[in-house]
């Protein structure tokens, strides 16, 4: 198999530029960068150096001002705002720093959100959120709302939320930034676990203890690639 | 389907603000349909006239009598088929609680013809045979028969402060005989009605032989105005002349003594529901901005961007519709009750026309409401919204 064809995710001359006011700043200056199938990336970088941004990017949340994103096959900047969503809901799982849960559902209702947009009916979307759940060991906390988890279970039911349709890519956001130390591990060790399971996840994050977990760190700073390789 | 459980989620969120604004709208879509009901009650009267019939009353106004033997003489006019009489009594009766004393639209007539003239007073045969055939008979309408208790066979007093009998008596006794209904659903069921020659032969006074009004039918309601001219012409110069015009004109021009009540009634509603619309906007638009994050990760995980619109819509007219079918659903019942002054306005219902209306004002505040923060919703950029939320 060639490395090309095991490359998951290829950022390709990628530039981002936002505006405020008359003022230009270039957050991304034409960065390279590719992802293997079933790795696991941890993206570090001072704050302003344009992590959450190239994240966002890779996800389809945001479009970059030129250069390409492609992911497997799917070339992001040509799909319409309608094909960006669709694909989202079929390809990527999100997790987010502050969980992002809906305060008025449950654990089960919050994770069964991305299957409404499938073709499961209610029976099948409440199995899946429970298999979901199941493995990400909140099997007990079903109906509970995210007022009455800690802030780890809200992150591993986010976490259930994200894996629950099968997504090829799993981003995650500082997803140990809002977290302790103990806590924080769990969430590690249930990425690690995923991605043992085959998927591919990139991870921004500020923290050296959370990269140690992946299978390979880069650095961004100033919207560049600074280093590569593992920590 | 799937997503009304969303929806109602969302409602429960902020739980006093969502009662306290479909409390708001509750109560301007009661408002709403008490006024309806209002409307009709005041205006509803020139709906219910028929166009073939003629009101004459003495030229200078409905309280000065003319002699009963006009009649005979409108009766020859050309294009005339049918005349009665009938004068205000002014009956009274106690409350049921015996409080106080109530006036009942109390009428002598001549049964017979009065009921050839008002068909739409339904009274059965047999109740029509024992009204003719009982001098003291009265026939009260169902709405004043419910409400004073009276059932047929009762023995029953009013007294009248215009009317004296012979021996100087206010108060008169009758005999309910009858009960009438109603051909259709604004006809008036709150009078009383009795038979004339009782009258006639009981009163004192210098006032025999004189009647309040004429109810004249005729053969072309699109002569109406011709025969009434011909009518007026008739008793010209004499010393009783006469108003005659349509009952639908007659009833017209009573209602606008009061004013014009359909254009209050109109800017009280717009004023109504102008404020709702701003509260609710307003409610709408902020529940909105605060869930700014949450709409942001449903976009995130693929919700599109016209699903969200949808939702936040869905929203809007689901607060509007609760509260709004709810106010309207109360207001029906309202009208259920009966009028709260049924000798001043008898007819008390709401039309079906009023409530697909209410229903429609509704729908249109859900829509209103939330096209804003829906189009904010829709235009929210995924990366901005996370970003709030940091």
């Amino acid at each position: 198999m060639s490395a090309e064809s095991s490359d998951l995710v290829r950022i390709e001359h990628v530039t981002k530029t936002f505006h405020r006011g008359s003022e230009e700043i270039h957050v991304l200056s034409g960065l390279d960068l590719t992802v293997a199938r079933g790795e696991f990336l941890a993206l570090m970088g001072p704050s302003g150096s344009g992590k959450s941004t190239l994240l966002n990017l890779i996800g389809g949340l945001d479009r970059a001002t030129s250069g390409s994103v492609i992911i497997e096959n799917d070339r992001l900047d040509e799909l319409d705002d309608r094909q960006l969503a669709a694909w989202r809901a079929r390809h990527v799982g999100f997790v987010f720093q502050f969980y992002n849960l809906m305060p008025v559902l449950t654990a089960q209702k919050n994770v069964e959100l991305p299957l409404l947009l499938t073709h499961l009916n209610r029976r099948e979307r409440r199995e899946h959120a429970e298999i979901a759940l199941n493995a990400v060991g909140l099997s007990h906390r079903l109906n509970h709302f995210p007022r009455t988890l800690s802030g780890g279970e809200q992150q591993r039911v986010g976490i259930a939320r994200a894996i629950v349709t099968d997504p090829t890519l799993l981003l995650c956001d500082e997803p140990t930034g809002d977290l302790d130390r103990k806590s924080g591990d769990e969430v590690l060790s249930l990425l690690q676990s995923l991605q043992e399971n085959g998927k591919t996840i990139i991870m921004v994050t500020h923290d050296p203890h959370a990269s140690a977990r992946a299978s390979r760190t880069v650095h961004l700073d100033k919207g560049q690639l600074s280093t590569t390789g593992p920590e | 389907m799937k997503f009304l459980s969303l929806i109602w989620s969302s409602m429960k969120r902020k739980k006093l603000r969502s009662v306290l604004t479909l409390l708001s709208i509750f109560v301007a879509f009661l408002l709403f349909g008490i006024l309806c009901i209002l409307k009709e009650s005041l205006t509803g009267g020139v709906s219910a006239t028929d166009a073939a019939r003629l009101v004459v009353r003495h030229k200078v106004s409905f309280i000065q009598m003319l002699p009963q033997g006009y009649a005979n003489r409108i009766k020859t006019i050309h294009g005339v088929s049918l005349v009665a009489h009938q004068t205000w009594f002014n009956g009274m009766t106690k409350t049921m609680d015996n409080a106080s004393d109530v006036v009942v639209p109390s009428f002598p007539v001549d049964p017979e013809i009065f009921m050839k003239i008002y068909p739409e007073l339904v009274l059965p045969a047999s109740q029509m045979e024992a009204w003719m055939s009982t001098r003291t008979g009265a026939v009260v309408g169902k709405t004043a028969a419910d409400k004073y208790k009276w059932r047929i066979g009762d023995h029953i007093q009013l007294t009248s402060p215009i009317w004296q009998t012979e021996a100087g008596a206010n108060s008169w006794e009758f005999n309910i005989v009858g009960i009438y209904t109603g051909a259709k659903k604004n006809t008036d069921l709150s009078g009383f009605l009795f038979r004339y020659d009782y009258f006639e032969e009981m009163r004192g006074g210098l006032d025999k032989s004189m009647v309040g009004w004429f109810g004249v039918r005729v053969d072309d309601p699109q002569q109406a105005d011709a025969i009434s001219k011909r009518i007026d012409d008739e008793f010209a110069n004499s010393p009783w002349e006469v108003k005659a015009e349509p009952e639908g004109a007659m009833v017209q021009g009573f209602i606008q003594q009061f004013g014009d009540i359909a254009s209050i009634i109109r800017a009280v509603l717009s004023m109504v529901f102008f404020t709702i619309l701003l509260i609710s906007g307003n409610t709408m638009s902020q529940a909105v901005r605060e869930r700014f994050a949450e709409l942001g990760v449903l976009k995130a995980i693929g919700f599109p961007n016209g699903l969200v619109l949808m939702l936040v819509l869905g929203e809007s007219c689901t607060v509007a519709l609760l509260g709004g079918l709810t106010g309207l659903a109360m207001a029906w019942v309202f009208s259920l009750g009966g009028s709260p002054v049924p000798n001043f306005l008898p007819v008390w219902y709401m039309k079906p026309q009023d409530i697909y209306l209410g229903m429609g004002f509704a729908l249109l505040l859900g829509l209103v409401t939330g096209a804003v923060p829906a189009i904010q919703a829709f235009r929210l950029r995924i990366a901005e919204a996370l970003r709030r939320d940091a």
